[in-house]
């Protein structure tokens, strides 16, 4: 069942294509619709298994001779990811159905979101780190393509190669990582790597492989300086912003960090890494928000430094952290996810997602702001008690100041990190605030084209669900604790957390007063952005990553086609130098290095004259063709060598080629009779020194590789000969006394037909050529 | 004797070689003809030369020439004809179309 639930997407995603001929009656978002629902009804079921402490775990074997096999594994962890997939899933192809026209290739666009579901589920439910690779790189494909989906558009495809390119190369650098780690732990299995946790630990690997791992995990999920392909991946449909950029597959890079906890989570390298891009991803993603105009922009921004914020709590490494990182990536699927959906109202309902262009839709658009009002304030961490981004806000800050004392330098940093997890989240508010009130209040601009309104209520119903679920979290926040977030984070960190979410202490703490700091700063700095708003050109100033990856990119692009002009000259004689060459060097280094030049007279022929003065003609002959200026000499001289050679075949008792060379021979040379009164003289002007030296150096060691082949292989006789099956079984199998013929019509019959068969294509070739200049004279 | 055919096959090559280097189409092809040539007494040559008589069954005789080799170079001779007189025929096309049989003027265009 459970490996059924990652195939039923694929499944679909094959039929899909079948079933779009009923586009014209019926949206096809609907027939795709209840594969996600029944997967999640499937995996809400599991709740109670899972928290009563019974995981699932299946194995089909695939290849398991290297290892491979499909083994899935369900435990508390996977389980809140699966229902986020199907959850989300479910809302984001319900609000696709109203989002997306039924005029757009609806079969390409569920079948790409299909094979997402298929591959994230397989992500979250793999314990063999292969198979987990697989999958990755799946979630990778599907995005490529969804971020491609309107492929007519420019920034749709540079936005989609570039979420590719840095997703795969860190995709790659993890494949290094997982297979040093199956090298270390002799296992693929994720769980058997953490019960060998100490063979790990004391590699002298390790580094090497949590950096491979790391970076991995940190450009799927948009951590700092790998974020710049999250905000270009926005050229997506908005289901799709919301389904993988926002919700789940940058949290894959989570996911792995989380997975892998056990195994890493106890090394100071770890903590520094995780929790300093982590922290460093908080701050600059929600700084480079306030500075956008675009909805989506700053939602991506804002995903960023949400991601970031949950990738610093992994780091942090305490129980407590664990468990407000579980909680909060519940919630930011739950207020991301609804925001995604409303900047996709707003800009279907008014043509633009420019901010400075929009404004008072409140009055316009009254059921869309007050779920944006919903969204907006939980994810700024305003501290009310219906609002779940508060309370995961809150946990952050209190994780923030209880970092466990055995972390490396943390008497310096025990300042530093709650300092910028204030100052990550006071511009956490400035964005939030900025994103609803330039949207929603103020006037009402008149630049809009189409005068907007309120959405069709199937586009809103699944913001809606997801805004009850942010308050009736924000309300009774421990209806999640005990089914989902605490088997999540059990199997994080491999204990059960008793944690308590509460909105009120009893106390004012210092949590509390970072929250109020939080809102005070955030809203003097809201009120004042048009005066502050100048830092910007200090920083990032002319600094951008996206001009280095565009830099590095076009380098790339244009090294290579200098390089590849650099030797495809289109000239027929380099190439053939290259083999050549190729064939020199490979030749000669194999017999210098092997040793395996050997010269011997002991099994030799007698020498004898007829066949020498032969051989001594037919040399003189072939080096004559060479000089020859005039063609009909040129081609007499040829065939002096061929009938030299069948009179060397007579010499050496073989009668059949002596006669299949003299007959071949002959109607060559007629050939080249015919032909040659057709084609041009021969050119007689003189090559450049350069060009003769090095035609006679190449062919000149061509000419002394095959002589020394040649000696070699008759002086060291490493094999017996064959021949004799074939004299003693020619008669007796074949039926003929003639062995050679015997050999090619009945032993070898299959060579000669392919034989035939290429004599009768270059009869056909030569035939077509013929009449082609027949037809064109007669045109 | 085989030593001798050795540096014979190694001449036919080198020689085969230096005409495949040329410019025009026709020294070209015949370059070809002269590899083939030389391959053909290569594998002749390994498989030993003068060992016996030609391989047609006879009775009362023992020792035969290794037959393999023979059948071989049989396949080979007639491709390479078949290789050579396509060629002829190609060249001959190539010159009437571009009325240029220089290799080095014939190199395609950039959008190929």
């Amino acid at each position: 069942m459970l490996f059924f639930s990652i195939l039923a997407p694929f499944i679909a995603a094959c039929l899909v294509p079948f079933l779009f001929r009923y586009k014209r009656t019926i949206h096809t978002g609907w027939l795709v619709l209840p594969i996600p629902i029944l997967l999640f009804l499937y995996f809400l079921l599991q709740i109670p298994n899972i928290s009563g402490g019974n995981n699932i775990h299946l194995i089909i074997n695939w290849i398991p001779s290297i290892g491979m096999n499909l083994s899935f594994y369900l435990d508390g962890l996977s389980l809140l990811f699966t229902l986020l997939i199907t959850g989300i899933g479910t809302l984001v192809v319900l609000y696709s159905i109203y989002y997306l026209n039924k005029k757009e290739k609806l079969h390409n666009f569920y079948v790409f979101l299909m094979i997402f579901m298929g591959a994230m589920l397989g992500v979250v439910l793999s314990d063999n780190v292969f198979v987990l690779y697989l999958f990755w790189e799946f979630t990778s494909l599907s995005s490529f393509l969804l971020i491609g989906y309107w492929y007519h558009r420019e920034r749709s495809r540079y936005g989609a190669f570039k979420s590719m390119i840095i997703t795969v190369f860190g995709g790659l650098s993890m494949l290094g990582g997982l297979i040093l780690l199956t090298i270390m732990t002799d296992t693929t299995s994720i769980r058997e790597m953490i019960e060998s946790k100490e063979s790990v630990i004391n590699s002298p690997y390790f580094t090497g492989t949590l950096l491979l791992i790391l970076l991995g995990a940190f450009t799927k999920s948009a951590q700092f300086p790998f974020h710049i392909w999250l905000p270009d991946a926005m050229e997506a449909p908005t289901p799709v912003s919301a389904f993988l950029h926002s919700a789940t597959m940058v949290k894959a890079g989570i996911y792995l960090s989380a997975r892998l906890f056990l195994l890493f989570g106890g090394s100071d390298l770890f903590f520094i890494l995780v929790t300093g891009f982590g922290l460093l991803t908080l701050c600059w993603g929600s700084y480079m928000a306030v500075r956008q105009t675009d909805l989506k922009a700053i939602l991506a921004y804002s995903t960023i430094s949400q991601l970031g914020m949950i990738m610093a709590m992994i780091g942090f490494g305490t129980e407590v952290a664990i468990f407000a990182a579980i909680f909060h990536i519940f919630n930011h699927a739950t207020f991301k996810g609804s925001l995604f959906m409303i900047a996709g109202i707003v800009d279907h309902e008014s043509g633009t997602r420019d901010i400075r262009k929009l404004g008072g839709l409140m009055t316009l658009m009254p059921i869309s702001a007050t779920l944006a009002l919903f969204g907006t304030f939980s994810m700024a961490g305003v501290p009310l008690p219906f609002l779940n981004g508060f309370l995961s806000k809150e946990m952050f800050f209190k994780t923030a100041t209880q970092i466990s004392p055995t972390a490396p330098l943390v008497d310096q940093l025990f300042i530093i990190i709650p300092v910028l997890a204030v100052l990550g989240s006071i511009f956490t508010f400035v964005y939030s605030m900025y994103f609803f009130f330039q949207t929603f209040m103020g006037k009402s601009k008149e630049t809009l084209e189409i005068k907007p309104h309120e959405a069709p209520i199937g586009m809103l119903v699944s913001p809606i669900v997801l805004v009850t679920f942010i308050v009736v979290i924000g309300l009774l926040p421990n209806l999640i604790n005990e089914p989902i977030l605490a088997p999540a984070t059990a199997a994080v960190f491999g204990t059960v957390p008793e944690e308590h979410i509460a909105f009120w202490h009893g106390e004012i703490n210092t949590p509390l007063l970072m929250s109020l700091a939080v809102v005070v700063l955030g809203t003097l700095l809201y009120l004042t952005r048009k005066k502050w708003s100048h830092v910007y050109r200090l920083l990032p100033g002319v600094l951008s990553a996206n001009k280095a990856y565009d830099a590095v990119y076009e380098g790339h692009l244009r090294l290579s086609r200098k390089t590849t002009n650099m030797y495809m000259t289109g000239s027929l004689r380099h190439y053939v130098l290259y083999i050549l060459l190729f064939l020199v060097a490979s030749g000669g280094i194999t017999l210098v290095v092997t040793d395996g030049f050997a010269f011997s007279t002991s099994d030799v022929a007698p020498i004898s004259w007829p066949e020498i003065m032969v051989g001594i003609v037919m040399a003189i002959a072939a080096i004559a063709t060479v000089f020859m200026q005039n063609r009909i000499a040129a081609i007499l001289v040829l065939g002096v060598v061929g009938y030299g050679l069948s009179l060397l075949f007579v010499f050496f008792r073989a009668p059949d080629l002596a006669l299949t060379q003299l007959i071949v021979e002959t109607v060559t040379v007629a050939l080249f009779l015919l032909c040659f009164y057709h084609l041009p003289k021969l050119d007689t002007k003189k090559q450049s020194t350069g060009t003769k030296t090095v035609n006679i150096l190449i062919s000149a060691s061509v000419g002394i590789l095959v002589t020394l082949v040649a000696i070699a292989s008759h002086s060291s006789k490493r094999f017996e000969t064959i021949a004799h099956y074939f004299i003693d079984e020619s008669h007796h199998l074949g039926g003929g006394d003639n062995v050679v013929n015997v050999i090619l019509v009945d032993m070898r019959g299959l060579d000669t037909m392919f034989e035939i068969t290429v004599l009768g294509l270059a009869a056909l070739g030569i035939y077509a050529m013929i009449r082609l200049r027949k037809e064109e004279e007669i045109d | 004797m085989e030593i001798l055919m050795s540096i014979l096959a190694g001449i036919l090559f080198a020689t085969g070689v230096y005409l495949l280097l040329q410019r025009q189409l026709l020294k070209i092809i015949f370059g070809t003809a002269l590899l083939s040539h030389g391959a053909h007494l290569f594998i002749l040559t390994m498989g030993k030369l003068n060992r016996g008589a030609p391989p047609i069954l006879v009775e009362g005789i023992e020792d035969y020439v290794d037959p393999l080799p023979q059948a071989l170079i049989l396949t080979s001779i007639v491709i390479s004809f078949g290789v050579t007189s396509f060629l002829l025929v190609l060249a001959y096309r190539a010159y009437k179309t571009n009325q240029t049989d220089n290799m080095e003027h014939l190199r395609g265009n950039d959008h190929e």
